[in-house]
């Protein structure tokens, strides 16, 4: 029964979402106040149907009911709870339905907090929104409903893959997603702005909120994806430029552009076409990444089914939206009038060039992606591209990106003056070449520039605060007490920045990781990154439904104190004939030490063991980042209704 | 100076031309034309490895390389791997048998199977073979370089490869790809 | 909205419209100018290449990092000690040529000889392949999503049971021998 409702309220979700895609923008065409009016609540209907609809499935899977395929498929009665409802996700139907699910909350999401917006734009942005999401809703009903039954239903489900259980992987895709998807809400913005033909300052504050929230989220996912890779995986990396990791990462890149290029918008009128073209670039990314991966096109851990009809389906969803989207931009493109001046060397300047720098990377990492299949396609060669060809192309890019980072907060608007502004950088531009410069010298040139640039990106930030708290110029307490009234926004920008110093200081360390492959019997030992590594005892050990081997390797110091004691094991699933690897890691903050059990030889053990400096930098520094950004979005200011709009829009700082 | 109707339509041409790239991939990925993960076989253009397997029930004789040359020269054949354990070859099977009806001599190799169970495998779904070798432990394969089953290989008139294919033969590969090849190497 | 100048600079401090938008696709063009140039330096040391055992002598020397596929030799693993580092050395076949591998780390849960296996590294001084990275690829039965449609349409096999069936267990005796 409860099947049978989920499949309904997905049928309803997908008419309700026609609806909510016609009506309102024809009730804005027409002026209609009532059609216009109805926007809100058909978004929340839709909401409400999809979380019946994602209820009945949870519920199915969690009391194992299988008549439900995808229950049989992807889940068993001896699954723990926990991954019984977080594997509703893990497989291809549940994970289209979490992506229409999360659609239908940003549409919820601009009902519920876009009382603020003129009537007309929020029923044309609700009105793309459900165009989309009829678009994806018709997608899964079709060609992915997760409802489909079976009679009779077999004893057991199949679903116990032990790779699949584990936290990292239970809620690294919804965040990853809500991230992905929340950039709907920009893309719907740009797309009625185009309808509407105009695009202004009000728009501007309207569209930050929403492409900062989907910034943090999609920095979160995917840190936790690369964070979960690292300790999953056991391969001692944390980035592989596999395809899905790059997928994710395109429209990171376009976003931060995105979230950064609003703000001219806002503040200066400027760089809206960059700014509409970004909105709706960065979720096209975010499809076409769905797209390449669920079609088999782009191959690597991540493929769910590979189904080239599926990726039909996809495609044309995709040509509609994204090439409608384009054409749109085409057409009614040179009715967005252009607005502010600005001198070459101004904030705005230091802004497009980190829009330039940002797409640039994002294009170069697109090319790498899709190079091996396009030399597939009109070549026939077999290439791949991987780690040596992004780092030797993304690297040099983003420098200047981080050289900008510091000053760019620094400069006026319209016109500035680069002096003054390096001026109040001078203490952190001398810290920064000291660091960059004894890491060179320490070690090498790469972590030397990473070190530097961590270093400059933190004490810029600092600088960045004490400038507006006007600090040395005035006294000290008239500069903390200018800190208490600072805007949260101003520290959010400060704060962010300051993570990603943090994140390249992981990095930086990261480079300087050590490792060894050992093979040791009990009571052995070897020597790495000036400790002493002592494999102690090989042991069997068990679990509910696997039997292990475990390891227990000591880590000395050189005075014989005992650091920490890892456990490594190998698992062996006898259900499945599959064995898995147990990584261990020990973290101190500022080292991660980490070791991995291979296979055994006549009584000893392939240990591999890694030091790790400054791991856990590179997700702390996300962390700070995404912070940074809710504390952005915590700012009042920046949430609240626009001033009226006015012909001439200029807003007050 | 550029104009701007070109710089405003640039983002959708690329988009446009794209999107045909990855129409023609789809494309080629259900044809079995495009595959991003497929390992190329080294045996395009060359004589199959020597070898020599006994007799598949319900065949009679097996055969070696030197029977497959001969063969061969009559008429293109068809070599196929297959196995009474893997599903994909259940549904081939119909596609082998229709090849067989429209004249399309084909040899059979068992791999890695139990006798018994590959002579059930045959009564049950038919034989579209005109002889069938067993290879139990599957060192044969190992040297045609196989990577699993079920595997074709396509034998012209002078016993060389002209073509593999890695994979149950579909009706749309054996039209597209197998029928081409067949005329022009009549 | 009308060209703005700042009240008090000449005009011919202020930039025109013109002049702007030069100055942006400049921008614009050397930042894609640097991608592609970026690029295409890495192109010429970075892509790695594919090779298969019988083309090795196509492989790109001085060190280049390229993959390497095909099957695991039967009979070929063997697990030694290289310099003190525990290392894995198999040869590589594609039926008509075969290479030496050797690998020193952990090789991937599903390595198996016989089984198909790609390997990233780079030629050895004595012509064999020192690799870095070992991926093995995964089962032996091919099931393209039309062919389990199929089966299941013909009740050959249902996946609410779970995995395919052994053949032999399949009773069927409605199945009459098709052809001959």
């Amino acid at each position: 029964m409860i099947p049978e409702l989920g499949h309904f309220a997905l049928a309803l979700a997908c008419v309700i979402a026609a609806a909510q895609a016609v009506l309102p923008i024809w009730g804005a065409w027409r002026g209609d106040a009532r059609l216009m009016r109805a926007a809100p609540a058909l978004a929340v209907g839709q909401l409400l149907a999809l979380l019946a609809a994602a209820g009945a499935l949870v519920w199915s899977s969690v009391v194992s009911d299988f008549t439900v395929l995808n229950v049989v498929q992807n889940s068993a009665a001896a699954k723990p709870l926990l991954y019984k409802i977080t594997g509703t996700w893990g497989n291809h139907e549940g994970s289209i339905l979490l992506w229409a699910l999360i659609l239908a909350l940003c549409g919820g999401a601009v009902a519920g907090f876009g009382g603020n917006l003129p009537s007309a734009l929020r029923a044309r942005v609700i009105g793309v929104l459900g165009g989309t999401s009829c678009g994806f809703l018709f997608f899964a009903l079709i060609t992915s409903n997760p409802f489909l039954r079976v009679w009779p239903p077999p004893a057991d489900g199949q679903g116990m893959n032990p790779l699949l259980q584990d936290p990292g992987l239970a809620f690294h895709p919804p965040i990853l997603y809500a991230g992905y998807v929340g950039f709907a809400v920009p893309f719907a913005f740009a797309v009625a702005a185009l309808i509407e033909g105009r695009v202004d300052a009000a728009w501007g504050r309207w569209v930050r909120p929403w492409a900062l929230t989907s910034w943090c989220l999609l920095t979160c996912g995917i840190a936790l994806g690369s964070w979960w890779a690292y300790y999953e995986l056991g391969w001692g990396g944390y980035w592989f430029w596999d395809p899905v990791e790059n997928a994710s990462l395109m429209p990171w890149l376009t976003g931060t552009a995105l979230l950064h290029s609003a703000i001219v918008v806002e503040k200066r009128e400027a760089l809206k076409v960059w700014t509409v073209l970004l909105a709706i670039g960065t979720f096209s990314l975010s499809l076409s990444g769905t797209f390449l991966v669920r079609s088999g096109i782009l191959n690597s851990v991540h493929s769910f089914a590979n189904d080239p009809a599926r990726g039909v389906f996809i495609l044309a969803l995709l040509a509609l939206v994204i090439g409608g989207s384009l054409l749109l931009f085409l057409i009614r493109g040179p009715a967005l009038a252009s607005g502010g001046m600005f001198a070459p060397l101004s904030r705005e300047g230091a802004l497009v060039l980190n829009n330039v720098l940002l797409c640039a990377i994002c294009a170069v990492v697109v090319t790498g992606t899709m190079f091996p299949l396009f030399a597939e396609l009109l070549a026939g060669a077999k290439i791949s591209v991987g780690a040596p060809f992004f780092n030797a192309t993304v690297l040099p890019l983003a420098i200047p990106v981080f050289a900008a980072m510091a000053v760019g907060p620094m400069l006026a608007w319209k016109r500035a003056t680069l002096w003054p502004a390096l001026q109040r950088l001078w203490v952190g531009a001398l810290v920064a070449l000291a660091v960059g410069l004894f890491s060179v010298v320490r070690w090498k040139l790469l972590p030397g520039l990473a070190f530097g640039a961590s270093a400059w990106l933190v004490l810029g930030a600092v600088a960045d605060i004490g400038q507006r708290i006007r600090f040395g110029a005035i006294g000290l307490g008239a500069s903390l007490g200018r800190l208490g009234g600072l805007r949260r926004s101003a520290f959010g920008t400060a704060i962010a920045h300051a993570g990603m110093g943090v994140t390249i200081a992981g990095i930086a360390g990261m480079s300087l990781a050590s490792n060894s492959i050992v093979l040791l019997h009990p009571g052995e030992s070897t020597h790495l990154a000036g400790y002493t590594w002592q494999l102690d005892a090989l042991e069997d050990g068990s679990g509910p439904n696997y039997s292990a081997r475990i390891a227990t390797i000591s880590l000395l110091e050189k005075n014989g104190d005992t650091r920490a004691i890892l456990r490594p094991s190998r698992r062996f699933f006898p259900l499945q004939q599959q064995t898995t690897t147990d990584v261990a890691i020990r973290t101190t903050g500022f080292v991660d030490i980490y070791a991995v059990l291979g296979e055994e030889r006549d009584g000893g053990a392939v240990l591999r063991l890694h030091y790790n400096p400054l791991a856990p930098w590179i997700w702390i520094g996300a962390l700070i980042m995404a912070a940074g950004g809710a504390l952005s979005l915590s700012d009042r200011r920046l949430r609240v209704g626009a001033p009226a709009r006015q012909k001439a829009a200029t807003v007050t700082a | 100076m550029i104009s701007r109707r070109w710089l405003l339509g640039l983002p959708l041409g690329v988009a446009t031309l794209g999107g045909v790239a990855f129409w023609r991939m789809l494309g080629g990925m259900r044809q079995g034309t495009f595959d991003p993960r497929g390992l190329p076989s080294a045996l395009i253009g060359k004589t199959v490895p020597d070898f020599d397997l006994p007799a598949q029930l319900p065949s009679a004789q097996g055969f070696s390389n030197a029977d497959l040359h001969q063969a061969a020269a009559e008429h293109p054949l068809l070599l196929n791997f297959f196995a009474s354990w893997c599903v994909p070859c259940i549904e081939e099977h119909d596609q082998l048998m229709a090849l067989r009806g429209g004249g399309l001599p084909i040899w059979g190799i068992a791999y890695k199977d139990q006798p018994g169970a590959a002579a059930d495998f045959i009564q049950r779904h038919g034989n579209p073979y005109q002889r069938i070798a067993a290879d139990a432990p599957g060192r044969v394969a190992i040297d045609f370089g196989l990577y699993g089953v079920p595997e074709s290989y396509l034998l012209d008139r002078t016993g060389i490869v002209r073509w593999r294919w890695a994979g149950a033969i579909t009706a749309d590969v054996a039209s597209r790809q197998l029928q081409p090849l067949l005329q022009h190497y009549a | 909205m009308s060209e703005a100048t700042l009240p008090a600079s000449p005009k011919r401090r202020g930039l025109s419209r013109k002049k702007r938008r030069l100055y942006l696709l400049l921008a614009c063009g050397i930042g894609l100018g640097s991608a592609v140039g970026l690029m295409a330096m890495a192109f010429q040391s970075s892509i790695e290449l594919f090779v298969t055992p019988s083309n090795i002598a196509q492989a790109p020397g001085n060190g280049r990092l390229f993959r390497i596929g095909g099957l695991v030799e039967a009979g070929s693993l063997t697990k030694t000690s290289i310099d003190g580092r525990p290392t894995a050395q198999f040869r590589v076949t594609d039926g008509h040529a075969s290479v030496g591998v050797s690998y020193a780390g952990i090789l991937p849960d599903l390595f198996r000889e016989g089984q198909g296996v790609v390997a990233l590294g780079r030629l050895a001084p004595d012509g064999s392949f020192s690799a870095e990275e070992v991926l093995a690829k995964h089962d032996e039965t091919y099931m393209p999503k039309d062919v389990a449609d199929a089966l299941k349409a013909r009740g050959e096999w249902n996946p609410a049971d779970g995995k395919p069936p052994a053949a032999d267990t399949w009773i069927d005796p409605a199945a009459k021998p098709k052809g001959g």
